[in-house]
């Protein structure tokens, strides 16, 4: 074995902490949150405790379906900047790897949460692993530039799981819970498109902005806008939501259609010239409409368990 | 020839330690989760007889 062959495989030893960035722990703390909120408005009680592994079971699932995405998109991640630095791609990892720990966390954290909490909650984590990693990763992400509104619908899926792990059912507003996420994730995500300048090209993976050019992604990000409003105070009428969340609700919803209709008005002339304000301001405050909005569900909550939230 | 000295401790050891502390870490929080969970379970369910007081107090606090 020569010097050099001896150094590189020194470099690639990996670490505990390059197999947790597997789990994509960013990811995770939205699948938290959400999971947290939907078991937490849900109208049944359930065990701290059991509240509490049914959440980290839900995050490792989230996170197991991270992994197979690596080792999947092993290939195009090398390929673009903001993935360069996963352990798939040092070589910290190696893909197989990868493949292994998330299959072997996914059958994990399906079976806990089935034995923690209920065969439903179980069912939902197995199919939005499922969903993620063959529908989206394998299937959809590299053939249509709508893959980013698909891949959401696996994002969304935790506030549903949590309020199965109370409740043990879907109902309406579960559901409307994942399309608030499952909505808001185009507008979020586009419009980082069109201020950020990525390689995804580079990877072969088509993306609104590249395919169908940005006049298009502007008016997509308008229409995802107008459905995400609607369903934001759909799920304020439903049996989790009132005043309070209607009150934050109304107020942040025509505050983002006025962002989404200023950025349909724009063209690229006009976002140069102001170094894309419109589009970076829209985008801050994507990420704080979510986070509101599940918030103001909380505080609903909260307010009910005194007598003084809900209809 | 110029020779490297052998280091008693390399950064290897110092990434296997943490691979091998931060999976024991994991291995022991995971039986003290699975002993913990079936506590509250059985704690929590009205067919048990430890369940059942349980149930019977949550029943009268929903009173």
């Amino acid at each position: 074995m020569s010097d050099s062959t001896f150094t590189t495989d020194q470099d690639r030893e990996a670490g505990f902490g390059d197999y947790f960035a597997l789990l994509k722990p960013r990811v995770m703390s939205l699948v938290v949150f959400t999971a947290f909120v939907g078991m937490l408005v849900a109208p049944a009680p359930i065990n701290p405790f059991v509240g509490l592994v049914a959440i980290l079971f839900i995050a490792i699932g989230g996170g197991a379906s991270g992994a197979l995405n690596m080792w999947w998109d092993a290939d195009i991640d090398a390929k673009m900047k903001r993935t360069l630095k996963r352990p798939t791609v040092t070589g910290k990892v190696t893909p197989d790897e990868a493949k292994v720990l998330g299959f072997a966390l996914s059958g994990l954290s399906v079976i806990m949460l089935f034995l923690a909490t209920n065969w439903v909650a179980a069912a939902l984590l197995a199919f939005t692993i499922f969903f993620y990693v063959v529908i989206y990763t394998m299937w959809l992400k590299r053939w249509t530039p709508q893959n980013i509104v698909i891949g959401g619908a696996a994002g969304a899926f935790p506030p549903m799981i949590g309020w199965a792990a109370a409740t043990g059912d879907v109902t309406l507003a579960s559901v409307l819970m994942f399309a608030l996420t499952f909505a808001w994730t185009p507008p979020h995500f586009w419009a980082l498109a069109l201020f950020v300048k990525n390689d995804y090209a580079n990877a072969d993976v088509p993306m609104l902005t590249v395919t169908h050019g940005r006049r298009v992604t502007r008016n997509h990000i308008l229409g995802y806008t107008i459905v995400l409003a609607a369903v934001a105070i759909g799920l304020g009428l439903t049996s989790i939501g009132g005043p309070a969340y209607m009150a934050v609700a109304v107020a942040m919803n025509a505050w983002f259609i006025k962002g989404a209709v200023d950025i349909w008005r724009r063209d690229d002339a006009d976002s140069e010239a102001d170094n894309h304000l419109t589009e970076r301001k829209f985008f801050k405050f994507s990420l704080l409409y979510l986070f509101l909005h599940f918030g103001m569900l909380l505080v609903e909550h909260t307010l009910m368990r005194f007598g003084l939230g809900g209809w | 020839m110029a020779t490297t000295p052998i280091r008693a401790t390399h950064e290897i050891h110092t990434r296997r330690l943490s691979r091998n502390l931060g999976l024991g870490i994991v291995l022991v929080l995971f039986v003290g989760l699975v002993y913990g969970l079936t506590i509250a379970k059985v704690g929590t369910d009205p067919r048990d007889d430890l369940g059942a007081d349980w149930a019977a107090g949550q029943e009268r606090a929903a009173k």
